[in-house]
């Protein structure tokens, strides 16, 4: 079983081969569709984004509201070709791990190999299990976008497989 | 002829309760077949996706958690008996309002936005939904309730045949919206294809069709043969669970279809995961 845990070593994610299971442990930072929008305005705007995203990891998810006695809601994987469009400037900026699901286009695959990224696959349809893997969670950043806010979150033994690796191999193509 | 009442408040409660019935457990039949595709699949990583995929929904309904993150957009197919009058308030408020309480009150998260391009502003209620209403003989209101996530609902097309394409053409089609889906749509999927009847129409036959239990056929022998060869034909395709690869792309297809016009032959293919969160009730 492969264990990955923040903060995240290059060496580690050289050794990750697409289509290997791997469990995450530590924090993971959550962006979906308006949260990239605003983060590349705000990168445009004033130079900055709201956290620090050198060698973190990001996870696009929407979750559902956090109910009475439970940690965080459901918390699936979204479509992560929708942020292709802003992928790049952010591996730039030294982002090192990524977490959605279906493709990504090419000019985004050449980004993570260039930058030596990984981008790894939740199971979309798993939202409730993946939930349960989150056991601290905080806003911070847009808050008023709701479930597309950027939480700060721990996990646990978090479930992904590795799809685009960083020797450019995809576990989408059989 | 007997006018039968029936309360926008009874409309509402059953709204209500549907939507929230759908969302915390796989229907039986789901369960079910995915169950047997996971005994068909070979490989190791096919066959843990769909066992996690069965577990999800164990934890979903033990932790009241739902199954999906995208609890989706409800879509209403409404059949209202011409015998019947709704009375003490609007249909369509009613059914807003039942969307309303139960992504309230059952912690599932609201996606709805005010306006496509320009506001692109959370609604904060899930509101408004889709609402289809159709009046038939009877005295009685059947109430059908999905709730449509869009992962899957972005990867569905529309193509307008020409009538030379034929069965083939349509059945290509759909193989490749499957195809273009691929991982993106969380397979295994629920296909729904509608064919004939106008651009519209045929969206709305197809959606139609994703209210179908697994295991229902068309009527039509023709039809229910292609539904079961084109389930075949998209399960070679080696897309799999989660579009890693194996044997379980679809779990059914759908197909519903309508008279059209000489010039021309819509076919919409309109993607479903395997959530195929869908339920129905009958008012009396």
């Amino acid at each position: 079983m492969i264990q990955i845990s923040t903060p995240l070593k290059q060496e580690e994610l050289n050794q990750l081969q697409a289509g290997d299971l791997v469990f995450i442990s530590g924090t993971v930072y959550t962006a979906r569709d308006a949260a990239h929008k605003r983060m590349i305005e705000d990168l445009n705007n004033k130079g900055s984004l709201p956290f620090d995203i050198r060698n973190q990891i990001l996870y696009y998810v929407g979750p559902s509201p956090t109910p009475p006695g439970q940690n965080f809601g459901s918390a699936g994987p979204t479509t992560a070709g929708r942020m292709d469009v802003y992928t790049p400037t952010l591996l730039d900026l030294g982002l090192k791990m990524i977490i959605g699901k279906g493709y990504r286009n090419d000019t985004v695959k050449q980004s993570l190999l260039k930058n030596q990224a990984v981008y790894l696959v939740a199971i979309g349809g798993a939202g409730a299990m993946l939930g349960k893997c989150v056991k601290n969670s905080e806003i911070i950043a847009y808050e008023e976008l709701g479930p597309e806010a950027i939480y700060k979150l721990e996990v646990e033994n978090f479930p992904v497989i590795v799809c685009w690796d960083t020797q450019g191999n995809d576990a989408y193509i059989q | 002829m007997k006018i039968k009442k029936i309360t926008a408040e009874k409309i509402k409660d059953a709204i209500k309760d549907a939507c929230l019935s759908i969302q915390y457990r796989y229907s039986p039949k789901m369960e079910e077949t995915l169950k047997e595709y996971m005994g068909k699949e070979e490989s190791g990583l096919a066959k843990n996706i769909l066992k996690i995929l069965l577990e999800n929904s164990d934890v979903a309904s033990e932790n009241r958690l739902p199954m999906c993150q995208d609890t989706g957009m409800i879509v209403v197919r409404m059949t209202i008996g011409q015998e019947v009058q709704i009375v003490d308030g609007s249909l369509k408020d009613a059914v807003n309002q039942g969307v309303r309480e139960a992504y309230d009150v059952g912690y599932l998260r609201k996606s709805i936005i005010s306006d496509p391009i320009f506001d692109r502003k959370n609604t904060k209620d899930n509101t408004p939904a889709i609402l289809y209403t159709d009046i038939v003989d009877g005295d009685e209101i059947v109430i059908e309730v999905a709730a449509k996530g869009f992962g899957s609902e972005n990867m569905s097309a529309l193509k307008m045949c020409k009538p030379s394409e034929g069965l083939n053409g349509v059945r290509q089609f759909v193989l490749d919206t499957v195809k273009n889906a691929g991982p993106n749509a969380c397979p295994p999927l629920i296909v729904g294809v509608g064919v004939g009847g106008t651009v519209d129409y045929a969206a709305v036959i197809a959606k139609k069709a994703l209210f179908r239990e697994i295991g229902e056929e068309n009527p039509d022998e023709r039809y229910a043969n292609l539904e079961k060869e084109l389930l075949l034909e998209i399960n070679e395709l080696g897309i799999g669970p989660q579009g890693l690869g194996g044997k379980t792309t679809a779990l059914a297809v759908f197909i519903e279809h309508y008279p059209t016009h000489i010039a021309s032959m819509p076919v919409v293919v309109n993607i479903n995961c395997h959530m195929a969160r869908h339920t129905k009730v009958v008012l009396k």
